[in-house]
């Protein structure tokens, strides 16, 4: 995740020379009596989660003694802050307070400039401090190329009354924290309070550090598991998700749960988008008509048939939906077969059977809305597929008519469509999955549509039976797009004879965790 | 008139020979764009449906030059080394496609950018496209589509979502009202060239009678807008749509930059901001094409 967690940001700025309270993380209450002890004197317990109010929520104890230490992070271990389970807490020595400071950096997307933040009242939070007293807040905008330059830092202080050998010693703080921010290519951070203690010390008594999603590849020493910006920790199946973005980099699929769990009936709806803004407005059409997301999904940027296909398998995989509604902005530049025949497989595979609206306009709209209807129709489930000229309001109108209207009894038994491929039968590999053709299947076979199907033409017959006309390393390598089209044609027009296994780790497993 | 491209100024493509470069060279030469070169580095030597590749944008200026415009198709990951290639060969305008290009990369690129008086659009961007004269970009995916799609006209369009700037188009484009420009701002957090920078240019385009703007949650540039009109910069009338009604703070829905950020550039803020100042906010995006020809017709 691109937020860091206390500790980990404090990490970073001991490592960029700052100070920050001695201390420890830990996962049991043993751990934190330990940590206590080893201190010897009074500590605070903090509960590491991403959620501002953490204080309020009960999330931060102060404990005189590694007893009471050991009580307080019993209590805050396991605590539910805004939807966060808490796991870790910071157990860290309480600091001797002479006065309190705020520094942060955020990026300005006007100016196009990191810009650092001073203010000589720290403590609450840098909106407060600004409504309260706006004089008391220095801001700087710093050269990209330069960094930020001791004079320049001198200059910020000396706006905020801070004079002497303060003045030094936070000058030479405030370049070390622009370095950390820099380095780890921070989109925004933080330390509040900043504290200079009695005994005359400049130490970071908190901090928020947030990493740039884009940047993270960079960055591998954090151990960010999912580079996207959440409020909480991600969700098994948001996990998995992630896995399946990170495997195939054919257009941008993101996934997130905006409820875990709910009743059947009760109007939410596995919700599919495509491009940013399309996907905003959709969701807005959607909510205007009454229903409830359980999920944000966004497949854009040309994505492949088969990264559409996991995501619909995933949106699927969440319980109790009353409809699947995909849509995006109407008019998509990218081919939109593609998409329709990964939505295609998923439903055939998941025996859907609940009211799906697709609005699917761009280019080859007519054969995208083409593949949706022909291929969907024996179903228990129904599947409306519009076009550029349909808006996302009607279509989202459309999916609440459906479901008014729907039988949920009709649940349909999840037949399998065709037989599993022994092991033996031809196959080859695809970029992410594996391509098998039942050739006995073949030899009773008239129409047989399956090369001519394919128009990246990497097949050709052999005796009848379709098999690759490059090598088998060429289509792994990606020559073979996963564009499902030999599939779809030999299940509609053949004899049933291709499968592409197109695995997606972990999604069983995150649905039995659920059950 | 149009802003920013026409069909005299001369293209380079930059990442020409890989995937996305390939398709869309089509797409650009076929629609009218004056393509000139390629840049591929090692490349040197081959062509791409009639573009001739060089090695360095310095190469390709010295033979096809002088280049006013190139389109970047190149990881995101080196991104930066490519604009900056373009800018220190003279390259005035770039075109960023790639989305994911980390946020100081595009912090170095804008400021080395704003030295050298270059100016760039994206990253995270569909391109843009003056109908009847170029497209830079992917804008419209095949040229069959793109002049399908997209008619000439007087009203200028500004996006932060790539697939609605194509959808305003051509909705406007149905309702019988064409295009000047048509940009794709690009669904960054920082973008190089924003809104504000967008409605700037329409408003010394003789040929801009009014512009069309979808705006998103998160980022001040709608603010930045509404601050314009307000001190008598943007003159033309502006018909708005904001998205994300429903999008909660904090969390990141698609584009990096539609997250609301310690109260900052709420859905609210922006579209009473943007009434304070007398733009059209419409509530239902299907308004869009009827509310701009009202606008046009009480002109
Ligand atoms: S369409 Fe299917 S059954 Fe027919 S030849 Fe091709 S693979 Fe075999
Ligand atoms: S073999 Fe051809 S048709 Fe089948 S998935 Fe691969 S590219 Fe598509």
């Amino acid at each position: 995740m691109a937020k860091l967690y206390e500790y980990q940001g404090k990490g970073l700025l001991q490592k960029g020379g700052i100070s920050i309270p001695k201390g420890g993380i830990a996962k049991t209450k043993e751990e934190a009596k330990k940590i206590a002890e080893e201190i010897g004197g009074p500590v605070f317990v903090k509960a590491q989660a991403w959620v501002t109010g953490r204080t309020e929520a009960g999330g931060v104890k102060c404990a005189r003694n590694p007893t009471e230490t050991e009580k307080g992070a019993e209590e805050i271990l396991g605590m539910d802050i805004k939807g966060f389970a808490v796991r870790e807490v910071l157990v860290e020595e309480k600091l001797d307070i002479d006065r309190e400071f705020y520094i942060g950096m955020i990026i300005d997307d006007i100016a196009r400039r990191p810009t650092l933040i001073f203010s000589p009242v720290g403590g609450t939070g840098i909106e407060k401090i600004a409504r309260k007293h706006p004089k008391q807040v220095v801001t700087f905008p710093i050269d990209i190329t330069t960094g930020l330059r001791s004079y320049e830092a001198r200059n910020i202080l000396r706006k905020g009354e801070i004079r002497g050998d303060l003045q030094r010693g936070l000058s030479d703080l405030l370049v070390k924290f622009y370095r950390v921010s820099r380095k780890y290519e921070a989109r925004s951070a933080e330390i509040n309070p900043l504290v200079l203690t009695k005994q005359g010390g400049i130490v970071a008594a908190d901090s928020h550090i947030v990493i740039d999603d884009y940047a993270v590849f960079r960055h591998p020493e954090l151990g960010i598991e999912i580079a996207r910006e959440f409020d909480r920790p991600a969700t098994p199946l948001e996990k998995v998700a992630y896995q399946v973005e990170a495997k195939d980099h054919r257009g941008t699929f993101y996934f997130f749960q905006m409820e875990g769990e709910f009743e059947a009936r009760s109007g939410y709806v596995g919700f599919h988008g495509a491009g940013g803004g399309g996907s905003m407005m959709s969701m807005d059409a959607l909510l205007s008509q009454g229903f409830k997301m359980a999920n944000y999904c966004d497949t854009s940027g040309n994505p492949s048939a088969s990264k559409v296909y996991r995501a619909a398998k995933i949106i699927l995989s969440q319980r109790n939906i009353d409809g699947y509604f995909a849509s995006g902005s109407g008019v998509a530049s990218q081919e939109q077969f593609h998409s329709a025949r990964g939505l295609v497989k998923a439903f055939r595979e998941a025996t859907l059977s609940i009211p799906a609206v697709i609005r699917i306009g761009g280019n080859s709209e007519e054969l995208a809305m083409e593949i949706l209807h022909d291929h969907t129709k024996d179903l228990p489930g129904t599947v409306e597929a519009y076009g550029r000229d349909t808006s996302a309001v009607f279509c989202a109108r459309r999916l609440q008519e459906l479901v008014e209207h729907w039988d949920y009894g009709r649940k349909g038994s999840p037949k399998e469509i065709r037989g599993k491929p022994k092991p033996s039968s031809y196959h080859f590999q695809t970029l992410t999955g594996t391509l098998y053709v039942r050739q006995e299947e073949c030899e009773i076979c008239t129409d047989k549509p399956c090369v001519s199907s394919c128009t990246a033409g990497i097949l050709k017959f052999d005796g009848g039976k379709p098999i690759l006309s490059i090598t088998p390393e060429e289509a792994k390598r990606g020559r073979c797009t996963e564009c499902l089209a030999c599939e779809l044609a030999c299940e509609f027009h053949g004899n049933k004879a291709i499968l592409i296994d197109l695995p997606i780790p972990g999604l069983k497993e995150a649905m039995r965790m659920r059950a | 008139m149009s802003i920013l491209i026409d069909e005299k100024m001369r293209v380079v493509i930059q990442g020409i020979t890989g995937r996305e470069g390939t398709v869309r060279s089509k797409l650009m030469k076929e629609y009218g764009t004056n393509v000139v070169a390629g840049v591929t580095p090692g490349r040197r030597g081959e062509v791409v449906h009639g573009i001739p590749v060089y090695d360095t944008v310095e190469e390709a200026n010295e033979r096809e030059g002088p280049l006013d415009v190139s389109v970047i198709f190149i990881p995101a990951a080196l991104v930066k080394e490519a604009a900056l290639e373009a800018i220190a060969a003279g390259v005035k305008l770039l075109v960023i496609i790639p989305d994911r290009v980390p946020l100081f990369d595009v912090l170095e690129i804008a400021k080395i950018a704003k030295e050298k008086g270059a100016r760039f659009v994206g990253p995270n961007t569909l391109g843009l496209i003056s109908p009847g004269k170029a497209v830079l970009g992917m804008i419209g995916g095949r040229v069959e589509s793109a002049r399908d799609w997209f008619k000439p006209g007087m009203v200028g369009v500004t996006s932060r979502s790539g697939g609605i700037t194509s959808a305003i188009s051509y909705y406007l484009g149905r309702a019988g009202v064409g295009q000047s420009t048509i940009i794709h701002v690009g669904g960054d957090a920082v973008i190089g060239t924003s809104h504000p920078d967008v409605v700037q240019l329409f408003e010394e385009d003789e040929d801009t009678k009014a512009v069309v703007m979808f705006g998103e949650i998160g980022t001040s540039q709608e603010e930045g807008v509404a601050n314009l009109m307000e001190k008598g910069e943007f003159t033309k009338p502006l018909i708005a749509f904001i998205g994300g009604a429903a999008a909660k703070s904090g969390t990141r829905f698609s584009h990096a930059g539609a997250i609301i950020e310690g109260g900052r550039g709420t859905h609210g803020e922006k579209v009473r901001r943007l009434r304070e100042v007398g733009a059209h906010v419409v509530e239902d995006f299907n308004e869009i094409p009827k509310v701009t020809m009202d606008v046009l017709n009480n002109l």
